[in-house]
């Protein structure tokens, strides 16, 4: 019995260094990233324009399509609660408010985050993995290229630009999808409803929801590269750093998501 | 090969560890201008692993790696890259980049180091391509290759930038006779064409005695061996005659260890 | 001009002499040399015997160069080659494509 008890601590002894590890690993991605970004140059270690272009169309077009569609269904389930809700105070004309302002400073981000770790985290891993136990991580070594660079910082970048470019659309789809459940109960237009959202909307809620999904972005790409580059054995490894990077990178959004959201509604 | 040729690797007392357990344990290892060195042993011998410490892979826990007269652990960025495009890597699973075609893995190294017009890119890493008997195939993505090709392909893109270091890793595991003898002609028209050195890695004795100049047998971590292919046929060392006639250790086990072995639940190597 | 390309021009017909180590650093002048001077005659042969070393770049040039001549229908020709530039040619298998005198 005290064997078995034994070795669950060392279990979780082995766990938590692990855990950290892979935290400061993922640090020093970020920190040579940037490092690389801006004397790549002097090293001969260009970062390609087209390559940082190329990560923004794959993660931002790519995802559009099902970002907007998931973002105005979250739009009109909350109309649907909200109203349920309100009604029974009789404010249901605050409907408005509530969607724009919970849509923008919360959900859309989220809901895109969560979306993108699915995509592109995943993604990311498994392309770097892949990339471990091919050993083309090591071709690129003794080429001279330097995979921080040439693997990590595009992706980066690309996440950087994307996620804020999907929250907007996410934001206006999903105010347009609580307005096609609430128009009716308001008795007003589809268009007289967008305009009075973006009336009552401050520029802060937006920056709020732009601030976070900047961070998420920066999340997803250290997340999956961190596992990617940790992969052992073969193509299950692969799978697995996969799987641990989604669930890994939702945590991680939803936990800076409160983080942030406390610090920025001062 | 010339005696008094000038020494392109020179590795003194390497050691390193992985955890407790001593891969390297003080491997002395010279290479001169011109040579193809074999380096064979079983596995777990630590060749690979000294491998890697040239290639500037991994760090040794003591000695030191020189390249071209240079220790690689002591000198700046710029100048390692200098070095590494001297150095052309064929790796045992050919570690082609399965995002590009061929003539793009091949082209990149040129495409990241140097300023050449991309016409010209095209022609060099085409020509590279012919030589290595690809010519045309440069459309093709990895995934559509045989294991040949792909070793083949790996190899044009370890000469693109015309090296004057060579390493090979198992350059014919798992090919079939023929296409293997292939690869030994191409590393020996290599070697006398362009004046290559190189380091070959592998378990193939036929491959070892046609290619090889000088083979160096490593045996647990130690160098046992370095001699010509006549010396190594005459040698007397027990271990090197049966890594030869691939005798394996685990023939020379006490009885009662070996009855360990297939009965006791929690047996483990020690 | 520099040490390592010598030009002499007689009439339609324009001799290039290359010496010396050719690579990374200097094929790109090779390169405009032997496409400026297939602009002009009609007839180019590049003399090869002075060179110790030349580079894949180097031979990149040269075929660029016999490429261009093809396409215009003039004359490119490679003049005594030196054994090192021979046996890259050879290897590549480039001696049948090119006009080795």
């Amino acid at each position: 019995m005290s064997k078995f008890i034994t070795k669950q601590i060392e279990f979780v002894g082995m766990a938590a260094y692990q855990a950290i590890e892979r935290f400061g690993f993922a640090i020093r991605l970020f920190w040579d990233s940037f490092y690389w970004l801006f004397v790549g140059r002097r090293y001969k270690q260009r970062v390609r324009f087209h390559q940082i272009v190329e990560q923004v169309r794959v993660n931002c077009f790519d995802a559009l399509l099902i970002v907007l569609a998931l973002s105005f269904v979250v739009g009109m389930m909350l109309a649907i609660q909200l109203i349920y809700a309100l009604t029974e105070f009789g404010a249901e004309s605050e409907v408005l408010r509530a969607i724009a302002k919970s849509v923008t400073r919360e959900f859309s981000p989220l809901i895109t985050g969560v979306i993108v770790a699915g995509r592109s985290g995943a993604a990311i891993a498994a392309r770097i993995g892949s990339q471990v136990v091919s050993q083309e991580i090591d071709a690129l070594k003794v080429m001279g290229i330097v995979p921080v660079r040439y693997l990590v910082l595009p992706p980066l970048l690309g996440l950087m630009v994307a996620m804020p470019l999907l929250v907007i659309c996410a934001d206006f789809m999903s105010i347009l999808g609580g307005a096609v459940f609430a128009v009716g109960r308001l008795d007003m237009s589809i268009m007289a409803y967008m305009v009075e959202s973006l009336n009552i909307l401050l520029v802060n809620d937006i920056m709020q929801g732009l601030i976070k999904s900047v961070a998420f972005g920066i999340i997803i790409a250290l997340v999956g590269a961190t596992m990617g580059f940790h992969v052992t054995g073969g193509a299950e490894g692969v799978g697995k750093a996969t799987t641990s990077a989604v669930v890994t990178s939702i945590a991680f959004i939803v936990l800076v998501d409160m983080i942030a959201s406390y610090f920025l509604t001062q | 090969m010339n005696n008094n040729a000038e020494s392109v690797i020179n590795v003194k007392n390497l050691v390193t560890h992985y955890g407790s357990r001593k891969i390297l344990d003080g491997v002395d290892f010279e290479v001169k201008t011109g040579e193809i060195r074999v380096v064979m042993g079983g596995s777990g011998s630590g060749k690979s692993t000294l491998l890697w410490h040239i290639l500037g892979l991994h760090e040794p826990s003591e000695g030191c790696v020189e390249v071209l007269g240079k220790d690689i652990h002591k000198i700046s960025f710029n100048e390692q890259l200098q070095l590494k495009q001297n150095m052309g890597v064929s790796f045992q699973s050919g570690a082609l980049f399965s995002s590009m075609n061929v003539g793009e893995n091949v082209a990149l190294p040129l495409r990241e180091f140097t300023d050449l017009d991309e016409n010209t890119i095209r022609i060099i890493s085409r020509m590279k391509l012919e030589v290595v008997n690809l010519g045309g195939f440069h459309k093709l993505m990895p995934s559509q290759l045989s294991g040949g090709m792909i070793k083949r392909a790996a190899l044009a893109r370890a000469i693109v930038m015309d090296p004057k270091l060579l390493f090979f890793d198992e350059p014919s595991a798992g090919l079939d006779p023929v296409v293997a003898s292939e690869i030994d002609d191409l590393i020996l028209s290599l070697r006398d064409t362009m004046g290559m050195s190189m380091v070959v890695v592998t378990h193939e004795l036929d491959s070892a005695y046609k290619i090889a100049d000088r083979i160096t047998v490593l045996d647990q971590g130690k160098n046992l061996f370095t001699g010509t292919v006549k010396e190594i046929k005459q040698c007397k060392i027990k271990r090197v005659k049966d890594l030869l006639e691939r005798r394996s250790r685990h023939e020379l086990v006490t009885s009662d260890e070996y009855l360990k072995r297939l009965t006791e639940e929690n047996y483990t190597l020690s | 001009m520099s040490e390592l390309i010598r030009f002499e021009k007689h009439g339609d017909a324009c001799d290039i002499y290359i010496q010396g180590e050719v690579d990374l650093s200097n094929s790109a002048e090779i390169r405009k040399t032997v496409l400026g001077a297939l602009k002009g005659a009609e007839r180019v042969a590049v003399n090869l015997s002075a060179v110790e070393y030349i580079d894949s770049s180097g031979i990149a040039a040269l075929v660029e160069g016999l490429q261009m001549a093809n396409s215009r229908n003039k004359t490119f020709t490679l003049n005594q080659p030196s054994d090192q530039v021979r046996s890259i040619l050879e290897l590549a298998r480039l001696d049948q494509v090119f006009t080795i005198v």
